[in-house]
């Protein structure tokens, strides 16, 4: 894959770019990031009159590969339900941009990265870094791409809490954003479950205190658990018993502790195939990242002035009914504040039973939705024929 | 064919303004004052299915109701705020009529007159709850939980020192026609009726807004 220089901004398929030497991330927190890298992607190219980019913003344990197959697992991107051809992100029409995440595992510097100044992989040496961090990363490279305002910045769950990050640091360089089943910021049970996930990871003896890049074993038991646990947060209850009920494995009970019950079973493959794609520190900082976002703290406690500067921009934002982890009620109040602060915003809760994955799965209306949202978008930029 | 009540608010609102339709439903009137007065439109709609539709031509719509929602919104962040054949089905019309006037520098509202002469004929008459082209729901399926009339409306403005700027009347699918809302045999004859209110004095020669008729009030 190709590398993009500072200077040169090569309109590629991807790779990873390189912050200019001698210009460091500088964090939240007060450290610097010297050498920052940032893996992305893009797809179609970008119009003459630069109006036609979209930048997407990946979830928690998601990445750069939002479309197209994932080089890892096989498996179709994340969104392809969303992004593609003749969907609703389509790069016949659009030049699109999904970049990892400061601090993720697919190729941007993260925890598992080797820290220049030591030759060693950070570890719990890296930085804490926050949804802003991120955000200023990826405005780097939006500009190192030539791109000079965004069409739309679109994100679900953690990639929502990114694109309201947007509208508050970077509103000039905002057409519009979309912001799917998420929040302003965490709430105690949200903290609480992701808590959960850290503790099983720092319970595994092969975690090491972080230090297990040197090591031959990783701390996968941990990390299964973590995603265990998370995963049950993305599913609703009606959802896990049509799929599962009480079904068993196999004929009988097994009167020990196989995995007898089919959720079981389901809940460990999510477990064990997690582990393959994802590094354990980097769950650590991203959870710690989300729990620290809380928008309207930076904004005299006052989320409509967060929001104050991006009047200009049109916002669309969409909450599934059962999910309990973003819930409708949490999203509205980003819609009220958006509302109070003068901007254009349009917003509909989604009848769905299947909790907070809905927004990755398959739902029409989403996707009428944003249809309709972006063509109107694009007619109001003079995109449409 | 478009609605004589959306004909005649296409009339009123003024072009290039900004508008609110609350119950906007699936966005036909915010989208003829698109197209045909180039507004900037928002709406507040209860249903997903019409706010669905209503994002699909590309309409700012937010899915809420107008006792909850209206809140929310900045003093005087539009020129019109337009309530179509909704404000009887609110749990709180004076309420939600004082928040229209308080976002919006005008209101456009149009109920049903219970008052017209059917209705009356068939409570006097029949000892029945109307069915009638403007109610057309029997008494137990209807979403119509504060019905008025005329008369009790202009009291209902009196009260709340709104300034009646038009009003016009409809019946059967005859075109407007305007109307003193003030001569009883209008609250007869108007099947439903159509306002549009300001607060008194008009905002456009009271800057800022108002003070209210109380001398130590303000």
């Amino acid at each position: 894959m190709a590398e993009l220089d500072f200077a040169g901004p090569v309109l590629t398929e991807g790779g990873t770019w390189r912050f200019p030497p001698h210009q460091p991330l500088r964090l939240d927190s007060g450290a610097q990031l010297e050498n920052l890298e940032i893996a992305y992607r893009t797809w179609g190219e970008l119009n003459a009159d630069g109006t036609n980019a979209i930048l997407i913003c990946h979830a928690l344990t998601g990445d750069q590969h939002v479309a197209g197959t994932h080089p890892i697992s096989g498996k179709p991107g994340w969104w392809t339900r969303l992004v593609g051809p003749g969907r609703p992100i389509d790069p016949a029409k659009h030049f699109i941009i999904c970049s990892n995440v400061v601090g993720g595992c697919m190729g941007s510097t993260g925890p598992a990265s080797i820290n220049p100044a030591t030759g060693k992989a950070y570890g719990l040496t890296f930085p804490v870094i926050t949804i802003a961090d991120m955000v200023r990363g990826q405005a780097m490279l939006v500009e190192a791409l030539g791109v000079d305002t965004l069409l739309a910045v679109v994100g679900g769950s953690m990639g929502g809490m990114q694109v309201q990050q947007w509208a508050a640091d970077y509103p000039d360089k905002l057409f519009s954003a979309v912001i799917v089943a998420s929040a302003s910021r965490h709430s105690a049970q949200n903290i609480a479950f992701h808590e959960v996930g850290r503790q099983a990871i720092m319970a595994d003896p092969d975690w090491k205190a972080g230090a297990y890049a040197e090591g031959k074993s990783r701390p996968e038991k941990g990390l299964a658990v973590a995603r265990m646990a998370a995963h049950i947060t993305y599913l609703s209850e009606p959802a896990l018993q049509r799929k599962f009920g009480r079904e068993l494995q196999r004929d009988g009970l097994s009167w020990g502790f196989d995995a007898d019950f089919q959720v079981e079973s389901y809940l460990r493959h999510q477990g064990a195939s997690f582990v393959d794609r994802f590094d354990a520190n980097s769950y650590l900082y991203i959870t710690r990242a989300m729990d620290y976002f809380d928008l309207a703290a930076a904004h005299g406690g006052v989320l409509a002035q967060a929001f104050a500067g991006a009047r200009h921009v049109r916002f669309c934002v969409l909450s599934f009914t059962s999910d309990w982890l973003y819930p409708t009620a949490e999203n509205r109040h980003i819609v009220r504040a958006l509302t109070a602060a003068g901007c254009r915003a349009a917003f509909v809760e989604i009848e769905s039973d299947k909790g907070h994955d809905a927004f990755l799965l398959d739902e029409p209306v989403m996707d009428a939705a944003l249809q309709g949202f972006l063509g109107s978008v694009e007619r109001e930029r003079g995109l449409s024929r | 064919m478009i609605r004589e009540d959306f004909k005649e608010i296409l009339r009123l609102v003024r072009p290039g303004s900004r508008v609110l339709d609350v119950g906007c439903g699936e966005g036909v009137l915010l989208d003829l004052l698109t197209r045909e007065k180039q507004v900037d439109g928002r709406g507040l709609e209860i249903s997903a299915a019409g706010v669905a539709a209503c994002m699909s031509r590309g309409l700012s719509v937010v899915q809420g109701d107008a006792d909850q929602d209206l809140d929310h919104f900045p003093d005087r962040t539009f020129d019109y705020a337009v309530l179509s054949q909704t404000l009887q089905a609110t749990r709180r019309p004076r309420h939600v009529l004082d928040e229209l006037l308080r976002i919006a520098d005008r209101a456009v509202v149009s109920f049903p007159n219970f008052g017209h002469w059917r209705v009356r004929w068939s409570l006097l008459h029949r000892g029945r709850m109307p069915e009638t082209e403007a109610l057309p729901l029997p008494w137990w399926a209807t979403p119509n939980i504060h019905l008025c009339t005329l008369a009790d409306f202009l009291a209902l403005t009196e009260d709340l020192g709104v300034r009646i700027d038009a009003c016009a009347a409809f019946a059967g699918n005859g075109p407007a026609r305007q109307i003193d809302p003030t001569k009883a045999i209008e609250n007869w004859r108007a099947e439903s009726c159509l306002f549009l209110l300001s607060r008194n004095p008009p905002p456009a020669m009271a800057e800022p807004p108002a003070p209210s008729g109380d001398l130590f009030d303000g």
